[in-house]
């Protein structure tokens, strides 16, 4: 115990040096005066004293675990049993599609548009799912895709008058096809040469929306567009943020139901596999080139919708939404909920975009937290809060079900 | 020709900064192989630490070259505690994970910095003192090359001869080598490979930490964001020479350095970074190995 406690005083003492100089020192250089916040120290130092029993002890529990081999998470109890009861999954369903409908009854035009920034995360998180979580490529520039979505919507609007719903193809077709494009030569790439190709990517692509001025209106962005019409209907600010709310609820379960359906098809057992062992899978007969542009071109396909979506919603857009940051958010929806686990993409991007709107104070700690949560979920939990959940089909025997 | 010199040599200068924040990747690479996503951020804290040392000291009233030294001293000790305390924290319990695991976590701990240093000290742009003399004899010159940039580029003439005779006599260089080579094998012949992954970490971040100084003196303003633009740079120019490989990383540095600037001097200024981005991705489709660097065949 003595020496568990001397461990902790070392590493309390040793990242009070550490951010001896950011934490405590801040000076102003315009009138030449220092000031010094020794209660950060004190805090860091309590902070690391108590954080470092927590760490070690995870770290124990990690690399000797107590519980038993059979001993099943309780996600993936859940998740398994409701396989297994399709009423009770069919009730769960009911339940919360109720709820999401009746939603906007209740709450005022700040909270719909709260909920509606989550549905489109979700479904940014469910496209970027394909690709990372699924097949398994490390993209960081997938805001790349959200922002040609974005342009391509706000451009034909603004300068053809071009309608949302037909848009809304386009933009889905174009980021496809610059999915695809990035993806070409990209795909000879070892995983984390992958991720940096695709964050210059990403990155290439805001340079060009900034810098191009007679193309992209530049840093000042475009303004004006025009919001998604519904059947021709004059709609009320208010009605106007009720109806977005209702079709993202349609594309949340229309993206639900086609990412659901993808994983069990053959595209999506080929993803798992070239996941898993790239040279294995091509032994057995799945084209390499054409299985991860397939994840490349649909992962983008609703970065790009949800670009066109997004655009619409806020009528206004510039090269500042589309950085790195936001694909880091995104990344870490998936991360956070679980590598390949619709469930856990949901929750993820409900944590992820609920939790900072409604704790405001905290709101500059955001990304601070975001970072340190990728750490230690990668460190602690890297299959992350839902551990994706394959159903298995197991044969009994013969007897069991025929009696002998 | 004297604008061709001048973008010569501003690309020389350009691209040892480069070539020294670039060492840090390629060695952490070459022995753990993993993209050390947070080493830009290393680099931006050892600008930080030198500034706030600097002005502390420049308050009390020093001189010039004092606070140099000892503004460069402390940037490297307490950038190569930090690249220390990460590697322990965010890669070591991640030794045998899958390799996606240790980016993710990299990339978590390089956002985790960004805003530590963000909300710590500031957003924005802190005015970063001019440490380095003018000297005299640079004088007849000093329109074209001026002696911050002489200093920086013979301060990476130096380090990289130094580097080179570590890695190749001493005995932890030697390990080192080794356990790029084979960790198992290392591990065998009783090379405490935990060790010398920190050591690696310590001195790639140390490096950084003096082009850190040294970026800062040049350019004379610093944010908590230089990172990570210097980051990706570095880490092309890493790609580009063939990571893993010491000498490719500072000619790949040198390259990516002539060539933003000779491309912002006779194409645009506009798109300085994404000729850097472009080069990157024409590098990885032609040559992924890079121009130094061995094509890694995998047996199964």
């Amino acid at each position: 115990m003595t020496q568990e406690i001397l461990k902790s005083l070392k590493a309390a003492i040793w990242f009070m040096f550490l951010t001896f100089p950011i934490m405590v020192i801040k000076v102003n250089t315009v009138y030449k005066t220092i000031e010094w916040r020794w209660m950060n120290m004190v805090f860091i130092g309590v902070g690391i004293f108590v954080g470092s029993f927590v760490w070690r002890w995870l770290l124990n529990r990690k690399d000797n675990p107590t519980v038993k081999k059979d001993h099943v998470p309780v996600s993936t109890r859940i998740q398994s049993y409701l396989a297994e009861n399709p009423m009770a999954k069919r009730a769960l369903q009911g339940v919360l599609l109720a709820a999401l409908l009746c939603f906007p009854i209740f709450m005022n035009a700040y909270q719909i548009n709260i909920f509606t920034v989550a549905l489109m995360y979700i479904i940014l998180g469910l496209g970027l799912n394909i690709v990372v979580g699924l097949a398994g490529l490390l993209d960081l520039g997938y805001v790349a895709f959200y922002a040609v979505g974005a342009y391509t919507y706000a451009l034909l609007n603004t300068n053809f008058g071009m309608s949302f719903w037909v848009v809304l193809p386009i933009g889905g077709a174009l980021a496809a096809i610059f999915g695809i494009l990035l993806g070409f030569p990209v795909l000879r790439l070892r995983g984390d040469y992958l991720a940096i190709v695709t964050l210059g990517f990403g990155e290439i692509i805001r340079l060009v929306l900034e810098n191009w001025n007679d193309f992209s209106h530049g840093p000042s962005g475009i303004a004006g567009i025009d919001k998604p019409d519904f059947f021709g209907l004059e709609l009320s600010l208010n009605q106007m943020t009720d109806a977005i709310y209702y079709m993202m609820v349609a594309f949340t379960i229309i993206t639900i139901f086609f990412v659901g359906r993808l994983q069990n098809s053959r595209i999506g057992r080929a993803w798992l596999a070239l996941r898993e062992d790239e040279i294995a899978c091509q032994a057995m007969g799945i084209g390499r080139t054409r299985t991860k542009l397939m994840a490349f071109a649909l992962g983008a396909t609703w970065a790009g919708l949800m670009g066109v979506v997004f655009a619409a919603k806020t009528s206004f857009i510039n090269p500042a939404s589309f950085t790195f940051l936001e694909s880091a958010i995104i990344l870490s929806i998936v991360v956070l909920g679980g590598m390949g686990s619709i469930p856990g993409v949901i929750l993820g991007a409900l944590i992820m975009i609920l939790l900072p709107e409604y704790m405001r104070s905290f709101s500059e700690y955001r990304m601070i937290i975001f970072g340190g949560a990728m750490v230690l979920m990668m460190v602690f939990r890297p299959q992350g809060l839902v551990s994706n959940f394959r159903r298995k089909y197991s044969f009994h025997g013969v007897d069991e079900r025929l009696g002998g | 020709m004297d604008y061709f010199l001048e973008l010569f040599l501003g690309g020389l200068t350009r691209g040892s900064i480069y070539a020294l924040i670039a060492l840090g990747y390629t060695m952490v690479y070459g022995i753990v192989q993993l993209i050390n996503f947070a080493h830009g951020e290393i680099y931006m804290i050892g600008a930080f630490t030198a500034l706030i040392v600097a002005s502390v000291l420049t308050i009390l009233g020093l001189n010039s070259v004092a606070i140099l030294v000892i503004a460069t001293a402390a940037a490297i000790v307490y950038s190569s505690a930090y690249g220390y305390t990460v590697e322990k924290i965010a890669y070591k319990p991640l030794r045998n994970a899958p390799r996606l695991s240790p980016l993710i976590s990299a990339i978590g701990m390089s956002i985790f910095l960004q805003n530590y240093v963000l909300l710590a000290q500031t957003s924005d742009f802190l005015p970063f003192p001019r440490l380095i003399p003018e000297f005299a004899f640079m004088e007849p010159v000093s329109h074209i090359f001026s002696s911050a940039e002489l200093v920086i580029v013979a301060t990476t003439m130096i380090v990289m001869v130094l580097l080179t005779l570590f890695i190749k006599f001493t005995n932890i260089g030697k390990a080192m080598r080794a356990t790029a080579q084979d960790k198992t094998m290392a591990l065998l012949i009783g090379i405490d490979v935990d060790r010398v992954i920190s050591v690696t970490f310590i001195i790639g971040s140390s490096l950084a930490a003096l082009g850190g100084v040294l970026i800062a003196n040049h350019i004379g303003q610093i944010n908590f964001y230089i990172g990570f633009i210097a980051g990706i740079k570095a880490f092309t120019a890493a790609v580009l020479g063939g990571i893993g490989s010491i000498p490719g990383a500072v000619l790949g540095a040198l390259i990516l350095g002539w060539t933003e600037s000779f491309a912002t001097g006779y194409v645009s200024s506009d798109y300085e970074d994404v000729f850097a981005f472009a080069l990157l991705v024409l590098i990885l489709i032609f040559r992924p190995a890079g121009l130094l660097g061995k094509a890694e065949t995998k047996k199964v």
